[in-house]
Parts: C-alpha cells; sequence; structure tokens
C-alpha cells in the first residue's frame, strides 16, 4: 500500500492504495465512478478511456502509481452542469444503442476535437479506431463528431 | 377511423386502490402463459402503467433493454392510444414476476408479443380518463377527446388534465371494448422518437449490471474448466491467496471462485491460482477433427426438412448440374459487458440484480439453489452491455447466487473477458453440401441442402431425440423461398461436446449465407444477372422480392459500380421481417478486402420507430460483417484458442461501409428488428467477391483466405 495523491474530475483525492492497482478499478471500485467501463483488460477495446491532463489514456492498463500528481478526467466530470457539445451531438444522433462502450468512445473523441477542432473523416477513422462497438454504431459515432465540430 | 376491439374481462384489472394513488391498470393475463394476478394484490409490481394526478405516466417495460431501444419502443405503443404527452413518459423494470408472461428477450420478438397488449393498455386508460372527463362536465363521452395528456370537450374546449383526472378514472368500470387507432392515424407510431435511455449512456449515469454496487459488497471472479465439462481436480492458492484483498477462494459448481474486495484483486488472484483440472469427455476436441467428423458424417442420411417434387430425380436428369460445400465456424457472442451478476442471499431472501435477457430463468435458478421458494426470490434487471442471445443463459447468475450463498456477503461475479469468450454458448458450426440442377433453357429444377452439424437444441436439452429435427439447424434454409419445383432439405445432426446458444439471428446466422451464395452460383451457371435471377425465381414472395428491388434500385443495380469496385446481393427473411443487402466491395492487388458500401432495404410490417430500425440495421450489418471477415471460434486439445479482442477481433471505425437503410412501407403487423439484418450482409459481400475475383468463398470467415483475382 501506498499513499498516493491526484486530481480527479477536478477534485483533489488522497487514497491509500496499491501502486499497481489499475486505475480502471481504482476509479470504478474505489471512487465508485462507474461510467468507465472494463472491456478487455489489455488496451484492445477503449472502454476503459478516461483523460490523463487532457490526454486520452485506457485506465485498464495504467497503475495508479503512474498517475501520481496527475490530473484526471472521467466521463462523470467530462461536462458541467450542462452536456459538452460533443456529449449532445450524441444524443442529437442518436449514437448509442446498447451504451456500454460509449462513455470510452466519447472520451476519446472528446480529445480528438480538443487537437483538431475540424478532423476529416480520415482523423476520425485515426483516432477512432482504438474504440470497439460491439452494437456497431461507429457510423453515427462518425456523424456525432462532424456535427459537434460544426457547432463549436 | 379505428378498430373496436373487445377487452376480456381478464385482460386488465384495475390496481389503484388508494384515494390520490392515480390510475393504475393492471396486467390481467392478457399474455401467454401468463397467471392471473389476484385483484387484491398490491398494485404498483402489477402495474402495465399508472398515471399519478401529477400526469406522470409510469410504463411497466417487461423485457430487456439490450441496445435495441425496446425501453422506448414499447411505451411508445401504450402513448400512441394513450394520447399520452410523451414527454411525461416514464419507464419502470419490474421485478421478475410470473404474472408478466414471458419476460424473455429473444427472437425479435418484444414489439410482436407487445403490439397488441400494451396498445390495448393505452387504449383502456385513455377511455377511463375519456368517461371520468365527461362526468365532470356531466357530458356524453362521445363530445370528449384525448390529445398530448388532456381530455377535451368538442364543444367547448374544456380540458383536464390526464393527471387531475386519473383518481377519478381510477373509481370508474374497465370498458368492456376499446378502439384502437388505424395507423393512418398514429402520431406517435412511425416516428423517430429519440430513445428514453440515451441520456444516461451519453454522461455516465446509465447503470449496467456491472456497475452494480451494494453496501458491504465483495467482488468475485470464477475460473472455469477450460475444457467443455471439465472438471477441477486440485488447486494451489497459495499465491493467489497472497494477493492483498483476496477474501476467500473455493471451488464451486462451475469451476473455482475468487472472492475479494474489489476487482483488481479478484482478477490478480485468478491468475496467480494454480489449478489442475480433469479435462473430462472433451478434452481432445480440436477443429480439424471436427470438420473432418462433419464431412465423414455428411454421407449418411439426414433428418427430412423439406421435401418438394422429387429432387434426386430431377437432378438426374438436369442439363447441367452444379455442386458445393460450405462451412461455417463457431461463434462467441462477446458482448462488451462481460458476464456478471450480483446476488446477496440471506436465509430469509434472495435479491439479483443481472443484465440478463430472461429474469423469469434468473429467479428460477437462484430459487433451485437457495432452496427459497420464489416469492423470496427478487431479480431486478439491469441496462445490459449487448446480449446476442448470451443473455439468456443463466449460467452467471447461479454463480452469483452460489458465491454470496456460501460466504453470507452480497457478491458481485464479474467474468474476465477471456472467460467470457472461452467459456461458451457458441453458435454452431457446420458443414453443407449443395447440388443443383438445370434444364436446358437454364432454368433452376433441382436444390439439394445437406446441413451437417451439431443440434443447438439438444446441446441445451441432450434428452431430446437425435430423430426430431431442430428447428435452429434448418431455419432460413428449408423455407427457402425460390421457386425451384424439386427441393431436398435435409439435415443430419452430429453431437460435438461444446456448448452451444442462441446467437443473433441463430440458423439464418449461418444459413442465409449458404443458401445464399449458393443461389448465387447457380446464377452463375444459368448465366444469370444475380438480382435478376432471384426476382424471378420470388414470384411467389412478393415480400422479399419488393426488399430486393428496393435494395437494388437504390444501390444502382444495373449500372456500372464506381471504378473498381463490385457489388454483391443477398435477401432473407428472419423473425418475419425481410432484408436484402447490397455491399459494394473492392479488393487491391495485395488482395485487401474493402467493404465501401452496404445499401439495405428491410420490410419490417408497420414500423413503430424508424430511427431504431435504421439504428439495428446498422448494427447488425457491423456484427454480421464482423463474423463474416474474422468471425471464428477455434478448438486446440479441448481448448478455445482466442482469448481477447486481439485474436477474437471486431470490425472497427477505421472499417466501417456506408450504410445506408431503405425502409419499405408497410402495413403488415410488425416483424422483429433486432436480428434480421445480419444474416444477408455474408452472402452480400462474398458475392461481391466472387464479382471482382471469380473466387468463391465457401468458408467463414473470410480472414485471411487469398482474395487476389483468380
Amino acid at each position: 500500500m501506498s499513499r498516493i495523491s491526484f486530481v480527479i474530475n477536478g477534485q483533489e483525492r488522497t487514497a491509500d492504495i496499491d501502486p499497481k492497482m489499475q486505475l480502471l478499478w481504482f476509479i470504478r471500485d474505489t471512487l465508485g465512478l462507474t461510467g468507465t467501463k472494463y472491456g478487455c483488460g489489455m488496451s484492445l477495446c477503449g472502454a476503459c478511456t478516461v483523460h490523463l491532463n487532457g490526454e486520452a489514456i485506457r485506465s485498464c492498463t495504467t497503475p495508479v502509481s503512474l498517475v501520481a500528481g496527475q490530473e484526471i478526467t472521467t466521463i462523470e466530470g467530462l461536462s458541467g452542469e450542462q452536456l459538452t457539445p460533443l456529449q449532445q451531438a450524441w444524443i442529437d444522433e442518436q449514437v448509442p444503442q446498447c451504451g456500454y462502450c460509449h462513455s470510452g468512445q466519447i472520451m476519446t473523441a472528446s480529445v480528438l476535437l480538443a487537437d483538431n477542432p475540424n478532423p476529416t473523416d480520415q482523423d476520425i477513422d485515426r483516432a477512432m479506431s482504438g474504440n470497439i462497438c460491439r452494437c456497431g454504431t461507429y457510423q453515427r459515432i462518425r456523424r456525432a463528431i462532424h456535427r459537434a465540430a460544426q457547432e463549436v | 377511423m379505428s378498430t373496436p376491439t373487445p377487452i376480456s374481462r381478464r385482460e386488465f384489472i384495475k390496481v389503484s386502490a388508494q384515494a390520490g394513488a392515480g390510475l393504475i391498470i393492471g396486467f390481467h393475463l392478457p399474455l401467454n402463459g401468463a397467471k392471473a394476478a389476484p385483484a387484491t394484490d398490491a398494485f404498483t409490481p402489477n402495474a402495465f402503467l399508472s398515471i399519478n394526478p401529477a400526469g406522470m405516466i409510469t410504463v411497466t417495460v417487461t423485457k430487456s433493454e439490450i441496445g435495441q431501444g425496446i425501453h422506448t419502443g414499447l411505451p411508445m405503443l401504450v402513448a400512441e392510444e394513450l394520447g399520452a404527452d410523451w414527454s411525461k413518459i416514464r419507464i419502470e423494470s419490474p421485478v421478475a414476476h410470473e404474472r408478466y408472461g414471458s419476460m424473455g428477450t429473444y427472437g425479435s420478438s418484444s414489439i410482436r408479443s407487445m403490439w397488441t397488449p400494451l396498445r390495448k393498455a393505452g387504449a383502456t386508460a385513455r377511455d377511463m380518463l375519456i368517461a371520468a372527463a365527461a362526468q365532470t362536465w356531466d357530458v356524453v363521452p362521445a363530445t370528449c377527446r384525448a390529445d398530448k395528456g388532456t381530455v377535451i370537450h368538442g364543444p367547448t374546449g374544456k380540458r383536464l388534465g390526464y393527471g387531475e383526472l386519473a383518481d377519478k378514472a381510477a373509481t370508474l368500470a374497465i370498458p368492456e371494448e376499446v378502439a384502437l387507432k388505424d395507423s393512418k392515424d398514429f402520431t406517435i407510431l412511425g416516428t423517430p422518437v429519440p430513445r428514453l435511455d440515451i441520456p444516461d449512456k451519453v454522461n455516465g449515469t446509465a447503470m449496467f449490471g456491472i456497475d452494480v454496487t451494494l453496501p458491504g459488497m465483495l467482488t468475485a471472479t470464477v475460473v472455469h474448466s477450460p475444457y467443455f465439462q471439465g472438471k477441477l481436480a486440485s488447486f494451489d492458492d497459495g499465491q493467489a491467496k497472497a494477493v492483498a484483498g483476496v477474501v476467500k477462494i473455493f471451488p464451486i459448481t462451475g469451476g473455482l471462485a475468487i472472492v475479494a474486495r474489489d476487482t483488481s484483486a479478484a482478477f490478480a488472484a485468478a491468475q496467480a491460482v494454480e489449478i489442475v483440472w480433469d479435462k473430462g469427455p472433451n478434452g481432445q476436441l480440436d477443429s480439424e477433427g471436427i470438420a473432418r467428423l462433419l464431412e465423414e458424417k455428411a454421407n449418411e442420411q439426414g433428418l427430412v426438412a423439406r421435401d418438394q417434387g422429387n429432387a434426386r430425380e430431377a437432378l438426374s436428369k438436369a442439363r447441367k448440374t452444379i455442386e458445393a460445400v460450405y462451412e461455417v465456424p463457431y461463434l462467441a457472442h462477446a458482448t462488451m459487458e462481460p458476464m456478471n451478476c450480483t446476488a446477496h442471499v440471506t436465509a430469509q431472501k434472495c435479491e439479483v440484480w443481472a443484465p440478463t435477457q430472461n429474469p423469469q430463468q434468473a429467479q428460477d435458478v437462484a430459487s433451485r439453489i437457495t432452496g427459497l421458494p420464489k416469492e423470496s426470490v427478487a431479480v431486478h434487471t439491469t441496462l445490459s452491455g449487448g446480449g446476442f442471445g448470451r443473455r439468456s443463459s443463466a449460467d452467471f447468475v447461479a454463480e452469483a447466487v452460489e458465491i454470496s450463498k456460501a460466504v453470507g456477503a452480497p457478491v458481485k461475479v464479474i467474468w474476465t473477458r477471456e472467460e467470457d469468450l472461452q467459456q461458451g454458448f457458441y453458435r454452431p458450426t457446420n458443414f453443407n453440401r449443395f447440388q443443383a440442377g438445370l434444364d436446358n433453357k437454364r432454368r433452376p429444377v433441382a436444390w439439394t441442402h445437406r446441413i451437417v452439424g451439431p443440434s443447438l437444441l439438444r446441446s441445451i436439452n441432450p434428452n431430446r431425440s437425435k430423430d426430431q429435427i431442430d428447428f435452429t439447424s434448418i431455419d432460413g434454409a428449408a423455407n427457402l423461398p425460390y421457386g425451384i419445383p424439386n427441393l431436398l432439405v435435409d439435415n443430419v445432426v452430429v453431437d460435438i461436446g461444446v456448448p452451444l446458444w442462441w446467437w443473433r439471428s441463430v440458423g439464418s446466422s449461418h444459413n442465409a449465407f449458404l443458401t445464399e451464395s449458393f443461389i448465387d452460383e447457380v446464377a452463375h451457371a444459368a448465366k444469370a444477372d444475380p438480382f435478376t435471377f432471384r426476382r424471378d425465381l420470388l414470384q411467389d414472395h412478393p415480400r422479399h422480392r419488393g426488399v430486393l428491388e428496393l435494395a437494388a434500385s437504390n444501390a444502382g443495380w444495373g449500372k456500372r459500380p464506381p471504378r473498381g469496385r463490385s457489388r454483391g446481393i443477398a435477401v432473407h427473411e428472419a423473425n418475419g421481417s425481410f432484408v436484402a443487402e447490397v455491399a459494394e466491395i473492392s479488393i487491391d492487388k495485395a488482395g485487401k478486402l474493402r467493404v465501401h458500401r452496404v445499401v439495405c432495404a428491410v420490410d419490417c410490417g408497420e414500423v413503430v420507430n424508424p430511427d431504431s430500425v435504421k439504428a439495428q440495421m446498422e448494427g447488425s450489418i457491423v456484427f454480421g460483417l464482423t463474423a463474416a471477415l474474422y468471425g471464428a471460434i477455434t478448438l486446440k486439445s479441448g481448448k478455445v484458442q482466442q482469448s481477447n479482442f486481439h485474436n477474437y477481433k471486431m470490425l472497427r471505425m477505421d472499417e466501417m461501409p456506408a450504410v445506408e437503410v431503405h425502409i419499405m412501407p408497410s402495413t403488415e403487423s410488425p416483424g422483429g428488428i433486432g436480428e434480421p439484418g445480419t444474416p444477408p450482409i455474408a452472402p452480400a459481400v462474398t458475392n461481391a467477391i466472387f464479382a471482382a475475383t471469380g473466387k468463391r468463398i465457401r468458408r467463414l470467415p473470410i480472414g485471411s483466405q487469398d482474395l487476389r483475382k483468380a
């Protein structure tokens, strides 16, 4: 066990945890933020995507020790009172089906838009191909990203 | 215009007894197999719909939301007839009970089974609200109408909201007859109503089974035998117990349970434990051996699924015969949310929270394991992160109940992805032999199809007779729609120890690939265009023909495709709906396949929510395309070789074709939409590969087969 401090969704947290624990389980089981999902445990599917200092990372293969002193954002902390334009676009385009992968999809897409406010289809392919959607909503994800880009 | 529909006296009951409770219309045996609830039964759990004095309408949804949009589709049925303000609609998933009839979510049947009962429930409440308003105003009910949550008196324009009327309506008798709307008067049905579940799915608040958290809850995972029907011989948990947070490690029915304070510890300990398995009867299974066995068995006589005319004689007289062998692999469901379940068992009761497609079976299983009567077992159905049939099994429920009972605490069981892929229930593999004959005018006169493989129904129930035809093996093959005068379809059942299960579109998932590929071969042999050949053979099947033509015309069939591209077409009926798909593909010099565009036409009868129809077609196409390109569960020395998404691959964003969906206008009764989009995509793609290269894909997945031009 070691004492680790970091900022999650704007709040400073300190916890005594096994530094080898993957960030995903710390977020879900210890902090109770269940919007971030487990899909593969091997960085293959992207369901566990969160932001580390504004970059999209796979929390299922990131030991907690690596995030000490840094800033993490989960889907719960992505927006304030109002949804982000990206989340709103996800609703407007009626993207989710089962919905399980979409926290990860949105966290990945929001970094894409932050880095590249007007992405092409190819940019979207590159940025989003690490996130699996078993329901096959890719076409709507693409539309929602374009829509959000236009509205910002 | 509307259709008067009688209400049987036993169909609905009013269940609001207390003043201020509003109007509550309860279930009362309208559904197959439901037991009548006594009129004294408590109110809320038995409600179809309730309207409270504030005007909020709660619709009880007895089917599981697994991504198909049913939690929006079902309340739309109620809201339409009720004349409700859609923004006042809320939904509630009830605790499992036999009073709801079948709560199983399978076979794309939810809208079909609930189409009439839910509309009647809405119409019943509407008529009672109108009667209450008419009484209040002392006017004739026929002078009043319902509109967006209010009753309006025509001559005076007076209005009362449903909330204001609910208490009074609850004192009135259930009408003996209600009028259901004509579809041309629909204002909610047939419109793209936004899904009720989507807002919670974009901000992390949607609660899936894996998200259930209880005070004092432990987390467990289960290591199952890697050999089907294998048994735990011995285990060494010395290292595993040393993992911080591990609480208990012990054998359960299906394997070894690892109970811990959190998921991280449970998964780490599962990796550290050393287990010796007794391989059992299936320790030597391997895919090559299974394929050889099926091929050998193809020489045996099969159970006759369809015998029309005299196919053998017609073949012997045919001017030209065509023969082919086709094979399909085992497939896994691979829902994004791995199998999981939470249970809390005490001496008095058992509570279960499960992402399940079959909450009543979960209740039965929990009752059996705990020895508690069913009334003491409460099964809560959570959202499911995908289902595709997998969650209609209760195996994962049984484990949570067994473990919670053993440790005396609430327990959430989560499977790793590896367990999820390797602890099956798989779509069956099979081997197929086809023959067809053409006469001297190149018309098809004979068709034989022998399906050789394991039976899903026998896998589920080993006592089922081998001589009884398994409809899941022949669905989509025996009902070949083409007008060929002599047809013989038979099925050789071969028992293999791999557990089988329902997989999105079931028999059609393989039979569409098989039959729509072979009919393409026959068309080619007849030197006919694949579209016109099919169309001309579908004289007696106008709905097949309708979607075939709709897809072809929108895809530009008959016109030259864009440079470097080729098209393939397929049509299939499944779950009461008809779907045709045209795939437009290219193959580069290195043999790399790209699916650029899929044009889909669907006739699913009367449409509840056109956007849900489109979404389900888009998703089903991805599901079927994923299987066609990559899907194969293979076995070596009794073990499944695939373990995670690196070797059980999924279609990704950069491979996504542009999918366009065209819905055939129809007044036929509704068909399913969750599954029927899946079957036609594999043959549409492989037929396009043939058009591009002259290579016929007769074995799935397409995978790494050489696609360079022949």
